[in-house]
């Protein structure tokens, strides 16, 4: 009976053992098409069969984002301090300086000041490659200067955000990053200047339950995971299948969480609408 | 009598079974079992006091989680006068893993709440074990505002593993309902004191937790995550807890250290739950000096003074580019 088994474990698990040659193809990871790099590279690092929005740099984001040659980044040198001697498997020390070393960041953020379609905001965007984008003392830091000079300048924050939670290996340091971007965010609202929260795949953790549900207003890019609790801790916990969709962008849009789903090739233009809509001086 | 000994607890253990089997031959031994007993009594208390001289991160975990300690009710009961709960976060319904309402504090009128955990199994489920839902936190809120209406300050009392990781938690918005409290303390407009007295469990303890004056009892815990939770994923093992534990430097000393915390409140000897009453009287005597301090301030630099607070937390490096 072996010549059923393959078809009934065909369902797109299958797929997963195809070879993909090194460099000029990609495998799509929600379709599982083979795909040119460049067609892919073309479209917004979206796959161009099923439209799954591969996760992508901060710089990229930035690049997609903001009109040619406005974006001035700020603190680009502020680094990440062992302060508790954090010891798991790795040092702490050494996960800090191979990650530096294979994203050319200091930490898990980029940001800085450009414009949108001609509307000046003040940009903070994760690195989720840089230590699964965790939220650090750097990252709490970078995007509470983000949000004071909005203040200063009187415009708008955009945070994009792409991160498993809090920095374990800064323990209480990084739990205490979320109290203190929420502060700063609460002063922002009082200044009567807008917060747009955009969350990407993944956003969990701290990083959800502070800045990133925080938004005036939330936008979501297609099938983000965006939840407090991961997945696997919840299947774990409750001893129960999960919903289907559980936590993705759509299942968040119909329980009332975020405000939209905005594709990325159409990212630019809802964020410079929706910034000119709430800061326009009105006659 | 009895306790839940705790495993390290065992050498003074022994020395009580023994002082019990001595009581109960007592009536016939006459004054030299009274002062064998007194001998025992006073080796027990001594070795006591040296074994919770020296505990490890991981033992105090298994303090601070001890089934007898006292727990939120127990502080607002004996300390407080006046109690009278309020219930529901008036959108879907009543968390009973958040307890709060308004009570007294020496004649003044404040407003309490915390995270509560059950004694027995059925109250321990009806509780959730101290792990609120989001219905917990909108509670939490609406008191707090309710507070800053009637201009009264805020005690806060955190005892919890940490958020619930359900489906309707999820549904219904824990991160929200978390964020939304961290944002809207940072700028209330009453003294706000945050007492850690057992599990300060991430998310959940912090969401009730940003405060003027952020106080831990001497055996308490606070994370951001379990020592079982960042073993299993920083380790791949969670029976690596005990590294776990000493790595996230999550006792009350080191929490000091970081500039987290305020102040550490002395527990009696052996733990909160071996003396409660001594308990409660300590930390009221805190909580009074502490809300007198806070009292100086006008409400506009006290949340002034509480947002830098917050501000200058985290540690990082900043060279100068040449």
């Amino acid at each position: 009976m072996i010549w059923f088994k393959k078809d009934i474990l065909s369902n797109g698990e299958e797929s997963k053992s195809v070879k993909v040659p090194f460099g000029l193809w990609v495998k799509c990871d929600h379709c599982g098409e083979i795909i040119y790099k460049k067609e892919v590279e073309r479209n917004l690092d979206v796959c161009p069969k099923c439209n799954y929005h591969f996760r992508i740099s901060a710089r990229s984001r930035i690049n997609i984002l903001v009109d040619e040659g406005t974006f001035k980044e700020f603190d680009a040198n502020v680094e990440p301090v062992d302060a508790l001697d954090f010891k798991d498997l790795k040092k702490y020390k050494d996960r800090i300086k191979s990650s530096q070393k294979e994203s050319g960041l200091k930490d898990a953020m980029v940001s800085g000041e450009g414009l949108i379609n001609g509307q000046k905001a003040m940009l903070a965007v994760f690195e989720f490659s840089f230590m699964g984008g965790s939220m650090g003392s750097v990252v709490g830091e970078k995007i509470t200067r983000a949000v004071e000079r909005g203040i200063d300048n009187k415009c708008g924050v955009i945070v994009f955000s792409s991160s498993g939670g809090a920095r374990m290996q800064e323990s209480i340091l990084s739990l205490m990053q979320m109290a203190k971007t929420s502060a700063a965010l609460a002063r922002l609202r009082e200044a009567g200047l807008p917060y747009i929260s955009v969350v990407t795949d993944p956003t969990m953790g701290g990083v959800t339950a502070s800045f990133a549900m925080l938004g005036d207003i939330i936008i979501a890019e297609p099938r983000a995971l965006v939840g407090f609790a991961g997945p696997r801790v919840i299947a774990e916990t409750i001893r129960q299948k999960l919903p289907e969709g559980f936590q993705r962008a759509e299942y968040l849009l119909e329980h009332g969480m975020i405000d939209m789903i905005v594709e990325r090739k159409l990212m630019k233009d809802t964020l410079s609408r929706l910034l000119a809509m709430l800061t326009e001086k009105q006659n | 009598m009895y306790r839940h000994w705790l495993e390290f607890e065992k050498p003074v253990e022994e020395i009580e079974k023994k002082i019990e089997e001595l009581r109960s031959y007592q009536t016939e031994g006459g004054s030299r079992t009274a002062d064998e007993i007194a001998k025992l009594e006073k080796k027990a208390k001594n070795l006591l006091k040296e074994v919770y001289a020296k505990l490890t991160p991981s033992q105090v975990t298994q303090v601070a989680r001890h089934p007898d300690r006292p727990y939120t009710m127990d502080y607002i009961q004996n300390m407080f006068e006046d109690f009278i709960e309020l219930h529901g976060d008036r959108c879907f319904k009543d968390d009973p893993a958040i307890v709060g309402g308004v009570a007294r504090l020496d004649g003044q009128p404040v407003v309490v709440m915390g995270q509560q955990k059950g004694r027995n199994t059925k109250e321990k489920v009806y509780r959730n074990f101290g792990m609120p839902h989001p219905e917990g936190y909108r509670k939490a809120l609406r008191l707090m505002r309710l507070a800053e209406r009637f201009n009264r300050p805020v005690f806060t009392f955190i005892d919890t593993p940490g958020a619930y990781p359900g489906i309707g938690a999820e549904e219904r918005g824990q991160s929200e309902a978390i964020a939304t409290n961290l944002m809207v303390m940072s700028s209330l407009k009453v003294p706000i004191i945050t007492t850690v007295i057992g599990e300060g469990g991430s998310g959940g303890a912090l969401a009730i937790g940003v405060a003027d004056r952020v106080l831990m009892l001497e055996f308490s815990t606070y994370s951001v995550i379990s020592p079982e939770g960042c073993a299993a994923i920083l380790w791949k093992d969670g029976s690596k807890a005990d590294l776990a534990a000493k790595a996230l430097k999550i006792d009350a000393a080191e929490l000091l250290k970081l500039g987290v915390i305020d102040k550490i409140v002395k527990e009696p000897v052996g733990g909160a739950h071996r003396d409660p009453q001594t308990a409660y009287k300590s930390l009221k005597t805190v909580l009074i000096s502490q809300l007198k301090e806070l009292n100086v301030h006008t409400r506009e630099d006290l949340v002034e003074l509480r947002y830098n607070k917050f501000r200058n937390m985290g540690v990082f490096s900043e060279p100068k580019r040449y």
